[in-house]
């Protein structure tokens, strides 16, 4: 017994439960006299309502209520707010359209909600849904974001279907480095939508007491706190004492279960109306079509350098699609999340970055795994790698001459890296991936039919955005600190309260490691408890790879408190000054001597307290901790993609991926490798598979996954992994965050592999097989010529 | 799903009973294309005949010329016979690449065929080999049964109870997946007869057909360099998002090469 457990491959407490069938979805709490919800949904992405007619379906058997954006504006329930704000470059706030529940008076996306049959049973509301008649005038749509601003507009308040141009970095000096530059790179660079795709899809469950008069919300969410805190404050105008809000085991998020929806709202509105728990889950059509979707950025990038391939400048302007309406963070994710992560690894000294977002008649779009930071890693390591082969410097090479290498280094774009070592990861991967080997096995592969290429990317994250108030001054709505509770029960086991909320990501587990870890206890002797705002006292969730760097921390400094409670209360037991009371892993000893008290005699004594200092010291041992990071946390790795192309087909095979990450100080290297595949899976998804599509006019045609393709097994090779560890400098775990490090790194080094195989200059993703042989056909016909 | 009313006769004559009498009725084979339409109500039949208590429509049996399978067998039991790999391996492979595990333990012959999905592997089969189709009331060959898509000769209630596949020579089956659904976004059955060579094409068009100059260069040789550079016209065929006609029509030219390579190897 108490073996380090911080960095030990201990298997996840929550697999049991998960593997067993015994999780606890939303979809499985089922309520005394529940009902259920069936949305009726816009088949348009453009309309005007100009008459809902219920009364069909009010009268269909079993139907208890049927609603419309009517009833909602009638009873004052408010739109759905955004939680960022952010300021264009003339200084005026974005435009914030409203973003009602239920549709009023109009739909801008194919899936919006019209509204909501609530029956005895779910096939009975289905069913009446079918009945409610809506007269819909139908608008042109606006689909391509690079032509929003020319188009009709979809909210009164943006004429020109503009929310904001935005920019950051020194434009007089970007342009000033370009006119002096021996070479600039370009690229024009779509950044393809994607569809989340968690395997739970999205739930709600609420009901209300009149005896208590008080909401119960069972939901798929990620983040419980902040879901209550937008729906009372914000839409319903309820006390917070008077919402629970639960999200019980969660299948999945990937950003998709961040943000409050329209259903969520609306059952739980309902649930009051009707004095019954009132059901939704969605089915995946209605994932497909109303989970906040991903990236969909359109980017001209530049990068200038001079003779020897150093950085002078890097200028970056991008349409970001925001979808029909702002989604709960949509504003700050190609904002926030983006320019400020386009210096990468390297020294580039100055950067302009502009961002048009705009609206569109298609799915909102928000944070999805990476956010913001896949789509700036991708600019940047795509023109690094393009640059070097115009300009025949080996891409490796190129980046040595660039690497930032003294830290704390100060961004052109805002941020100041605390610490990092990019040689170390590159040189890692490259041994592992046998780089120099490569045209040994390029010769094998042509010898077979095949193209073969080889893609880098280095790439750096920022994440457990922070510290609160320069977030606030940037426009956050919302504090970006975590909460955790440390209560030691009379015995000495442990329950830890978390903020954060595990939906995968092994919290259970990782999070009672450096608990036990910290307090000498067994694993066994730590409870993690999360999800639930009436057992924790508060939290912002689980986002942006933040779980251990910023909640962890919050838990670690509640353990401070409890230890330093523990010493004063083991002093008195020991008749020895507190200053001489060590602990050591589940002991607290007087120093020097063999006279100790175990954590549990403390633990003891705190609750039973008949021989204790009740005059200078409280009983019981329970402390609470927020942390507010004093900065963020940077990540960083290298990567290395090898692909084969079938030059019959265009079939594009990824034959190795090899991955060096610095993820600081690791808990859980098992459950970290877990992440990363999980990651990378996503990565080479965005990059070869995945690819949201709607036509013309709005339909979403890539609505299932008979055409929405996310990766198999057979789509991803065996990942080769490793870690470099260079610790965060500012939180006492030294960690960084490890989730999203996979999908922010592997597409730009897919892509450089495509391309190299190729010898092509860009491939737009994804690179799917019809793709890649239309490329094939034109180095064909080149070769004619 | 909306509601409809389930029947399971006990024999076929109580099914084709049953059958002539719900017009709106719908027989239930394998059901995983039917029920899935079901499910998000794209179809919504007032009655469902389901046919998985017939046993005598189920089963297996090979001659020196012919594999003949019972129209309810499931793709599970047809890809693993030993009896039909023997006889016509380019079948049980073929069966073997249909959908998935818990698809091929449900999902049967008949059903394929009486739904034809242009997208489906079965019917490359039994174009591509020239089979049978036995019905309740007659025989309609392979070349006549399919008309288009989704679109075949059955007469409403008519029910396939059996397909005799001829044994070939030899035969391969190369299937290029859709990169979302797995079906066929083209898939190549080709067929050596000694004398004559067929070649049926699925995915690539509203239906499965027959690709006559293929055949015409594998009848006088069957070797992959015949079918190599044959430039298959893109008019006709089927444009999504996965595949333009263009992309098909190459890909059928690949596809047959590689199935030819494989079947005489």
């Amino acid at each position: 017994m108490n073996a380090p457990l911080i960095g030990a491959r201990v298997l996840r407490k929550e697999d049991y439960r998960f593997l067993t069938g015994a999780g606890q979805y939303t979809d499985d709490v089922a309520l005394p006299n529940q009902s259920y919800a069936a949305f009726v949904r816009s088949p348009h992405a453009h309309a005007l309502l100009r008459k809902v007619n219920i009364e069909n379906a009010r009268k269909a058997k079993g139907v208890i209520a049927v609603y419309t954006g009517a009833d909602l504006a009638n009873a004052k329930v408010g739109g759905l707010p955004c939680g960022w704000l952010i300021t264009d470059v003339k200084g005026q706030p974005m435009k914030e359209p409203p973003y009602p529940s239920l549709a009023q008076g109009k739909v801008r996306h194919v899936g919006e909600r019209v509204a909501v049959v609530i029956a005895e049973t779910l096939e009975q509301a289905r069913d009446a849904a079918e009945l409610v008649e809506v007269d819909y005038e139908a608008l042109p749509a606006v689909v391509n974001p690079v032509k929003a601003s020319t188009s009709k507009p979809i909210h009164d308040i943006a004429p020109n279907n503009i929310c904001y141009v935005w920019a950051l970095g020194d434009k007089p000096a970007v342009d000033a480095a370009f006119a002096k530059a021996a070479h600039v790179t370009k690229l024009d660079l779509i950044n393809n939508r994607l569809v989340p795709n968690a395997i739970e899809p999205r739930s709600a469950n609420a009901t209300y007491s009149r005896a208590d008069d008080a909401y119960t919300l069972y939901v798929a969410s990620q983040n419980p706190h902040v879901e209550r805190l937008l729906m009372t404050a914000f839409v319903l105008g309820l006390p917070e004492s008077k919402v629970r809000v639960v999200a019980p085991d969660v299948g999945g998020g990937f950003g998709s279960k961040i943000y409050l929806y329209p259903e969520d709202v609306v059952v739980t509105w309902a649930a009051r109306q009707l004095a019954r728990p009132v059901k939704w889950t969605a089915e995946r059509t209605e994932s497909f079509l109303s989970d906040a979707h991903g990236r969909d950025h359109v980017t001209t990038a530049e990068l200038a350098l001079d003779k020897d391939g150093k950085f002078l400048a890097m200028r970056v302007r991008t349409t970001a699609n925001l979808g029909a309406y702002l989604s709960t963070f949509a504003s700050c994710i190609p904002t926030i999340l983006y320019a400020t992560l386009l210096a990468g690894q390297y020294t580039t000294p100055v950067i302009h970055c502009e961002v048009t977002a705009v609206f569109t008649n298609t799915a909102p779009v928000d944070a999805y795994r990476g956010a913001g930071r896949p789509e700036a890693t991708y600019v940047v390591e795509r023109l690094v790698e393009t640059a070097a082969r115009e300009m025949k410097i080996d891409p490796v090479e190129i980046r040595r001459r660039n690497f930032i290498r003294s830290f704390p280094y100060q961004t052109p774009v805002a941020l100041c890296y605390d610490t990092g070592n990019y040689e170390a990861t590159l040189d890692a991967v490259m041994k592992m991936a046998d780089v120099s080997g490569f045209a040994s096995r390029k010769q094998q592969s042509l010898k077979n039919g095949k193209l073969r290429g080889l893609g880098y990317a280095c790439y750096i994250e920022a994440c457990g955005i922070a510290p609160s108030n320069v977030a606030g001054s940037l426009g956050a709505r919302a504090g970006l600190y975590e909460a955790g509770e440390v209560r030691v029960h009379p015995t000495g086991t442990v329950t830890v309260f978390t903020g954060s909320h595990s939906h995968g990501q092994g919290h259970e587990t990782s999070f009672a490691q450096v608990v036990a870890d910290r307090l000498g206890l067994a694993m066994e002797q730590v409870e993690i408890v999360h999800g639930d705002t009436s057992k924790v006292l508060f939290g912002m969730g689980t986002y942006g790879s933040r779980s251990i760097a910023v909640g962890g921390t919050a838990i670690v400094k509640a353990l401070d408190k409890i230890v330093a409670k523990g010493r004063k209360i083991a002093a008195h037991l020991l008749e020895a000054a507190e200053s001489d009371i060590e602990y050591d892993r589940g002991t607290f000893k007087v120093a020097g001597t063999d006279r100790k008290k175990t954590f549990g005699e403390v633990a003891c004594a705190a609750y039973v307290p008949h021989n204790y200092p009740l005059d200078k010291l409280e009983p019981g041992l329970n402390e609470n901790a927020f942390y507010d990071p004093a900065n963020f946390t940077f990540p960083a790795g290298s990567y290395v993609c090898e692909v084969e192309i079938d030059r019959d087909t265009g079939t594009t095979q990824v034959v190795a991926f090899t991955a060096v990450d610095d993820f600081g100080k690791i808990i859980n290297p098992m459950i970290v490798e877990g992440q990363v595949h999980g990651g990378l899976a996503q990565g080479i998804g965005q990059s070869l598979t995945e690819g949201c599509r709607y036509d013309e006019t709005g339909q979403l045609v890539t609505g299932s996954f008979m055409d929405y393709s996310i990766p198999r097994a057979g789509d991803v090779p065996m990942f080769k992994l490793d870690t470099r560890e260079t610790p965060c400098t500012h939180n006492p775990l030294g960690v960084k965050g490890c989730g999203e490090a996979g999908a922010i790194g592997a597409p730009a080094a897919v892509m450089n592999a495509i391309t190299d195989a190729l010898g092509v200059k860009d491939v737009p993703m994804p690179a799917t097989a019809q793709t890649v042989w239309k490329y094939l056909r034109q180095e064909k016909s080149d070769a004619r010529v | 799903m909306h509601a409809f009313e389930y029947h399971r006769p006990a024999s076929t004559q109580d099914a084709l009973s049953l059958a002539s009498k719900k017009s709106e009725g719908r027989y239930l084979a394998g059901g995983q294309s039917l029920v899935q339409a079901m499910k998000l109500r794209l179809s919504s039949p007032t009655d469902l005949i389901d046919l998985g208590s017939l046993k005598e429509l189920s089963g297996i049996k090979v001659s020196a010329a012919a594999v003949e399978i019972g129209a309810m067998t499931r793709h599970a039991e047809v890809a693993g016979s030993t009896e039909v790999k023997k006889a016509i391996p380019a079948l049980a492979a073929l069966v073997g690449m249909i959908g998935d595990r818990q698809v091929r333990h449900m999902g049967t012959l008949g059903g394929s065929l009486a739904n034809n999905d242009p997208a489906a592997d079965y019917p490359a089969a039994v174009l591509g080999l020239g089979a049978t189709v036995t019905t309740n009331k007659r025989k309609i060959e392979a070349d006549k049964y399919f008309k288009g898509l989704y679109e075949t000769a059955l007469e409403p209630g008519e029910l396939i109870t059996s397909v005799s596949f001829p044994v070939p020579k030899r035969a391969a089956y190369m299937k290029f997946r859709n990169p979302a659904s797995r079906f066929a976004l083209v898939g190549v059955f080709v067929a050596d007869f000694g004398d004559k060579a067929r070649v049926g094409v699925t995915g690539a068009g509203p239906s499965v057909f027959r690709q006559a100059e293929m055949e015409k260069a594998l009848s006088a040789k069957f070797s992959p360099e015949a079918v190599a550079n044959i430039k298959v016209k893109p008019d006709g065929l089927n444009n999504d998002l996965h595949a333009s006609p263009e992309y098909r029509a190459h890909l059928i030219t690949v596809m047959a090469r590689r199935a030819v390579e494989a079947a005489i190897k």
